[in-house]
């Protein structure tokens, strides 16, 4: 027996959706509109009702995130609401995680065009769950819930919210999991799935969903969390129809999304110059030696060219057109990581403020190689930490879009890049004193978001304040941290020199934290961020890349003792050299120039130091005025030798005034030596050709340099042979790999 | 927001308070903003040739006898903006540990086997002007070619400076 259709004047949602991408296809306008005659007919009545919908999502979502309990929900507000078209196309988002404005479209036109009308059918009242990166989902830590919003017999639209997880269920506890390597790996998985009916979860779901995860109780209150602002969302919609009517309403979220469009395109006109932007990124990830399944113990360095061409009429191309391949590891991005990477990034720097929705997603078209990182084609590999590509790729494609807005004249727009929203130290372990014995405590804390903001180009960039990826940027407070993972209390939170990139304005600075294991047992450790090279693309116009990430960890300590007799214990790690570590403690101190590191045993007193990234510079170092420079040691950002040796700065410390004091004649002097320094040590374009075409030719780079090589060579022929031809050799020519 | 010119040029010089730098982000741009820093620009070179394009911090493109060249502020002709103006540069490479030791500190710079910094400089000057962080042997990076006449014509409406 055919299902009764649930789409509009009769027809199924499948036929809504094909109707509706046919007209895009064929009018190159969202649905096929030809002018807004909304707007134009009544401006004030249309902007009231796109900011009636807005406003109702904003409110769902702050009301929503007290019904959870989860420190990153409710702390740092990792969650976002959206409401969507019957074909899944987004209408209005809320605030928070933005990522997420397309990713829910995806989970719906799934639903659609798997026939979830006719089965498991789509009844008002349903409550669907899903966190598959095959459906739309940056990894499976962000979990959406999906409700269907009928008026009468038609599905006239979706609310969707997401949360992100503090724990999944996966291979290791976690939110990021580095160790994961296939889709076995990534914790539980929930495929676009119905767990519940009449408004209500299923008994049998929540136990299932409980039993999935290492941190059930911030499950089930963030499950609620996200169905009450879903509820809310529905009444507001239904109160918007009862005011305007439904017609008005069908009309109007057509028009709504096509204004998003035009208001992109419209945008790029304003702020960008036409032409071709290019940069490149590069991510390590060092698991030779880690990794525990033989298939994933390969050092691997991924790599991510990025192209942007700005067309006449203001929309754009993003290619990805080079990229190096996926792999056995947690970095593979699909669809839907791609896409939230992508807008999250330019809702903040190119569609703020005015219509926020699918529109604009419309208005770019971008290339995702297939078998790269960007789109591996393989459902069967882990996409549980896609943020290890996505942020070096994303970031440079704000690098590329600086260009433009500089030659436009918006240089307090530029931003060279972002620091890296990485270390997120992470694992678990259980009480073994204290009133929580016996209970487990997760690693999680999200200081990652807030980071170092690269410079532009009439400012230096924000200190420890802001995070792209993470928008509602806020490091947390310390004491926030330690009431769900009391088993890591912190020793010190500190302002951490050296991390700021380098430039005539320097990029953003951050803080380094030290903090040691207590009354635990079973405590695992592990963290990811980049280490072995600069994620990004480096500074821009001169500017350098901010310091990259390391591991510190000392075992078998004297800690307890020191505490006992009341001594210094290590506070920091300011001399990477000769630390407080090696200064003030007795054990085994552990450093590795590597910030991504599969899980670690350690035990009561051991100690970690982890710090958050700064933000790459902008100009040449030696341009930056010198009370600048003082400012700069005064805060603690930059040590006098770095001073020195960078922005050619000599400067003493006065221990009367407890002020660093510059000696402008020695800084004079200095700046004048390095630039003679530049003129020695430099090379002619043609010696550098020779210079570093050998490299290519003798075959001497490392494994990993040759992979990536060999991976982009074969994935694209393009890529591949501007490679050849840029260094003269052969259209045959291939990089040899073990 | 209409800008004014003293405004605009305080800010190029990175003197403006936080304060006004703020509203300038916050409110919308003022249209004739490429005009006004092009002739901000032009007054503040130490050479006539005139600008349709500023590239960098210290390049332009400029119109010369004809041709669009990038040319650096201190008089430096890099030549046809078509091609990298990176292909003129002094070049210095940083790929072992003890050059990338110089600027960053023990374990927070790259690894020399996976990733090597390129410095670029002015041939003229010696202006640092770009650092490339890319594995060696990746091929150097041209990262904007702008499309002039499309940007002048379709989108400010009006000829070029250099085909008025």
């Amino acid at each position: 027996m055919e299902s009764k259709k649930i789409g509009w004047n009769g027809k199924s949602l499948k036929e809504m959706l094909e109707e509706s991408e046919k007209r895009l296809e064929e009018k190159k306008s969202y649905y096929g509109i030809e002018s807004l005659s909304l707007k134009e007919e009544n401006p004030f009545k249309y902007e009231r009702a796109y900011a009636s919908l807005r406003g109702a999502l904003v409110s769902a979502r702050e009301t929503a995130l007290h019904v959870a309990a989860s420190p990153i929900v409710t702390e740092i507000g990792e969650l976002c609401f959206g409401l969507y078209t019957p074909e899944g196309d987004s209408i209005a988002v809320s605030t928070g995680i933005l990522v997420h404005i397309h990713t829910m479209s995806e989970g719906i036109k799934f639903m659609i065009r798997e026939g979830y009308e006719e089965d498991p059918t789509i009844n008002q009242g349903d409550i669907f769950l899903n966190n598959d990166p095959q459906c739309g989902n940056v990894h499976t830590t962000d979990v959406q819930t999906l409700i269907p919003i009928f008026w009468e017999e038609e599905l006239i639209g979706w609310a969707g919210g997401v949360t992100h997880q503090i724990d999944i269920g996966g291979i290791t506890p976690g939110h990021t999991l580095v160790s994961s390597i296939q889709r076995f790996d990534d914790g539980v998985y929930y495929t676009c799935r119905k767990i519940g009916s009449n408004d209500k979860i299923w008994r049998d779901h929540m136990i299932s969903a409980r039993k999935s995860v290492r941190s059930p109780l911030y499950w089930e209150l963030d499950e609620k969390c996200r169905l009450a602002g879903n509820l809310m969302i529905r009444d507001a919609v239904y109160e918007f129809i009862e005011r305007e009517g439904v017609d008005y309403y069908k009309q109007f979220i057509r028009e709504a999304i096509e204004e998003g469009r035009q208001i992109l395109q419209k945008r790029v006109k304003e702020r960008l110059i036409p032409g071709r932007y290019r940069a490149a990124s590069f991510m390590d990830l060092p698991m030779k030696n880690q990794a525990w399944v033989p298939i994933a113990r390969v050092d691997k360095l991924s790599n991510h060219p990025v192209e942007i061409v700005v067309k006449e009429d203001g929309s754009f191309f993003l290619s990805f057109d080079g990229a190096s391949a996926g792999g056995a590891n947690a970095f593979n991005c699909d669809k839907g990581a791609m896409e939230g990477g992508q807008w999250v990034l330019l809702t903040q720097v190119l569609i703020y403020g005015d219509k926020v929705n699918d529109g604009a997603y419309y208005a770019v078209e971008k290339e995702y190689p297939l078998g790269s990182w960007a789109n591996p084609g393989d459902p069967y590999l882990s996409y549980q930490a896609p943020w290890g590509n996505l942020i070096p790729a994303y970031t440079t494609m704000m690098k590329c879009l600086s260009y433009g807005l500089f030659a436009r004249g918006f240089r307090e727009e530029v931003v060279p890049g972002y620091g890296f929203t990485g270390d997120s130290i992470q694992g678990g372990g259980v009480y073994n004193a204290g009133p929580l014995i016996g209970e487990r405590w997760m690693l999680s804390t999200f200081e990652i978001s807030g980071q170092g903001l690269g410079a532009s180009a009439v400012r230096d960039g924000l200190n420890w304040g802001y995070a792209m990826w993470n928008p509602e940027s806020d490091l947390g407070d310390v004491e926030t941290w330690e009431l769900f993972q009391g088993g890591i209390p912190y020793l010190s939170r500190k302002v951490k020199p050296n991390i700021a990139g380098y430039g005539k304005y320097r990029g953003g600075g951050n803080y380094g934290s030290t903090a040691f294991i207590a009354n635990s047992e079973k405590v695992e450790f592990f963290a990811g961020r980049e280490g072995l090279v600069f994620h990004g693309s480096g500074g821009m116009h001169g500017g350098y890349p901010n310091s990259t990430s390391y591991r510190l960890q000392a075992t078998n300590t004297n800690l307890e003792e020191i505490f006992r007799n009341k001594r210094d214990y290590p506070m920091s790690d300011d001399d990477t050299t000769n630390g407080e570590f090696e200064r003030f403690l007795h054990g085994d101190i552990d450093r590795k120039p590597i910030g991504t590191i599969y899980p670690i045993s350690l035990n009561n007193y051991d100690i970690i130091h982890f710090s958050e990234s700064g933000g790459p510079g902008y100009g040449d170092p030696l341009e930056r005025k010198v009370e600048s420079i003082k400012h700069d040691l005064d805060e603690g950002l930059y040590t006098s030798e770095i001073v020195n040796k960078v922005f050619g700065v000599i400067a003493k410390f006065d221990d009367t005034a407890n002020e660093w004091v510059i000696d402008n004649k020695a800084t004079n002097e200095r700046r004048e030596e390095i630039k003679n320094e530049r003129k020695e040590k430099s090379l002619s374009f043609e010696e550098f050709w020779e210079y570093e075409r050998k490299k290519i030719t003798d075959g001497n780079l490392y494994e990993a340099v040759k992979v990536m090589y060999s991976e982009s060579l074969k994935l694209s022929k393009k890529w591949g042979k501007e490679f050849k031809e840029f260094w003269k050799l052969s259209e045959d020519f291939q990089i040899e790999v073990k | 927001m209409k800008e004014d010119k003293k405004t605009l040029e305080r800010m190029l010089e990175g003197d403006l308070p936080w304060e006004q730098l703020k509203s300038i982000i916050a409110d919308h741009k003022d249209p004739n903003r490429f005009d006004m820093i092009l002739e901000i620009l032009q007054e503040k070179l130490k050479w006539k040739d005139q600008i349709i394009l500023p590239l960098h911090e210290h390049l332009y493109i400029v119109s010369k006898g004809g041709d669009r060249i990038v040319k650096c502020d201190c008089g430096y002709e890099f030549g046809d903006y078509k091609i990298n103006w990176k292909s003129k540069c002094r070049i210095r490479v940083r790929d072992t540990f003890e050059q990338i030791e110089e600027l960053y500190p023990k374990d927070m710079g790259c690894d020399e086997k996976w990733e090597e910094l390129r410095e670029f400089y002015c041939p003229g000057c010696f202006s640092l002007l770009d650092v490339e962080a890319v594995p060696p042997g990746y091929p150097v990076i041209f990262n904007f070619l702008p499309d002039i006449d499309n940007f002048y014509e379709k989108w400010l409406g009006k000829n070029p400076p250099d085909k008025k």
